[in-house]
């Protein structure tokens, strides 16, 4: 497969190189909210959806900063559209379904500091993928950042009710399955390959 | 008798982020690079100088305009100094040393969503005088440094036997490559979190003993 046909970047971002549990981005959500299973859900959903979006945004943006060579502007210009991605995504959540707006409560303005949005988009920028590269790329890894909170936050259900010893407990044997599920998720490195 | 009060608060500042409230080993903030880039002491101690630099600059320039800014605006703002010393920094980075920017890549554009830095310029920057803030952004870093040191050192120390690029348990050790992957990162921090909370129920178990026995 070659490494730039889409479907190779779906997967590599997907689960091959998943952005929690390979890259190390959004380690703080993925630590913060995997608590429980419903919530870790609503959390990969809004966060797919924002990445989406600021995706498009950020590369348009870049093609203007490279055509007025003010690419050192980059990362401030990057950071502001993130933040303004996330609050016109909040708006227009609240204004179409009011619903979903208060199960997502707090991790909407949250996402901001998340620190896979922003490195989706330096990422897609340091690799010059194309319009849809970069869209698949940033589907892919916003899936597979839910993928990783689902899968923790099932865990972490189950280690509720288990006999975890006192100075293990909260974030040392979150560290520790994290540790074994990255080992895992390295099992799928050869899939790319074929 | 004020001035030596004065000079053993500055002291309580700087070390509270060494130690009391270390970054990294008490409030878990600042994780991604913190995994990420310890794979060598060399780059963790990159990446901790780095660190230093934003948040003392930018603390110092955030408790300069504390009360300039309206309150509305403030996250905007603070993000905005930020990223200007994040960018300065990459840029210095990049002069310095090609190699070491290819190694660290996006994450030095990803300290300005580093929870330290913001968290800092929120909770103590906005609200102290401007030399305070300079030594509680250097306290910070300090023990941000020192806990990627921790990290960055086993990593290496394990992953290809070496500390700084200089071999140090001999050629016929043979590497734990495992240390040098994302799954060693998460292991190293784990065991780090679980030394210290081990000394810590220590300390309080001998603590309540001595009441127990007095």
């Amino acid at each position: 497969m070659s490494q730039t046909s889409l479907l190779f970047i779906f997967i590599d971002s997907f689960i091959i190189n998943n952005i929690v549990l390979m890259v190390f981005l959004g380690i703080c959500p993925f630590l913060g909210v995997s608590g429980k299973l419903d919530t870790a859900f609503r959390m990969g959903v809004a966060v797919i959806f924002v990445l989406l979006v600021s995706s498009s945004m950020t590369y348009g943006l870049n093609l203007l900063l490279i055509k007025w060579h003010a690419e050192y502007l980059r990362i401030i210009s990057y950071i502001v559209v993130i933040a303004a991605t996330v609050q016109l995504v909040e708006m227009f959540i609240k204004k179409s379904s009011p619903g979903l707006f208060r199960a997502l409560g707090i991790y909407l303005p949250l996402i901001t500091t998340n620190c896979c949005v922003l490195g989706v988009a330096m990422f897609q920028t340091f690799r010059e993928y194309n319009f849809a590269q970069s869209m698949v790329f940033s589907l892919g890894s916003g899936m597979g950042f839910t993928l990783a909170l689902v899968i923790m936050a099932g865990i972490r259900e189950q280690l509720n009710l288990a006999d975890v010893p006192s100075i293990a407990k909260g974030t040392g044997i979150a560290l520790m399955v994290a540790g074994i599920l990255s080992m895992a998720f390295m099992g799928f490195a050869g899939l790319g390959t074929l | 008798m004020n001035e030596t009060k004065a000079r053993s608060d500055d002291m309580n500042v700087l070390l509270n982020g060494l130690w009391k409230e270390n970054p990294v080993f008490v409030q878990v903030l600042g994780m991604c690079p913190t995994l990420a880039i310890t794979n060598s002491v060399k780059n963790a101690l990159a990446m901790g100088l780095s660190v230093i630099f934003v948040l003392v600059m930018s603390n110092a320039l955030v408790a300069m305009v504390r009360k300039i800014v309206p309150k509305q605006v403030r996250i905007a703002t603070y993000i905005l100094i930020i990223a200007t010393f994040v960018t300065m920094v990459d840029y210095i980075i990049k002069a310095v040393s090609i190699p070491l920017y290819k190694a660290l890549g996006a994450f030095i554009a990803l300290i300005v969503v580093n929870c330290i830095i913001l968290g800092r310029a929120e909770a103590f920057a906005s609200k102290n005088t401007v030399w305070k803030s300079i030594l509680d952004g250097f306290g910070m870093g300090i023990g941000f440094t020192f806990a990627l040191l921790c990290l960055g050192s086993v990593r290496e120390l394990l992953g290809s036997g070496t500390l700084l690029g200089v071999n140090v348990l001999g050629s016929s050790f043979e590497p734990w490559v495992i240390f040098l992957l994302p799954s060693g990162g998460f292991l190293t921090l784990g065991a780090w979190l679980l030394l210290f909370g081990f000394w810590r129920e220590r300390k309080m178990r001998i603590k309540a003993d001595k009441e127990a026995t007095s």
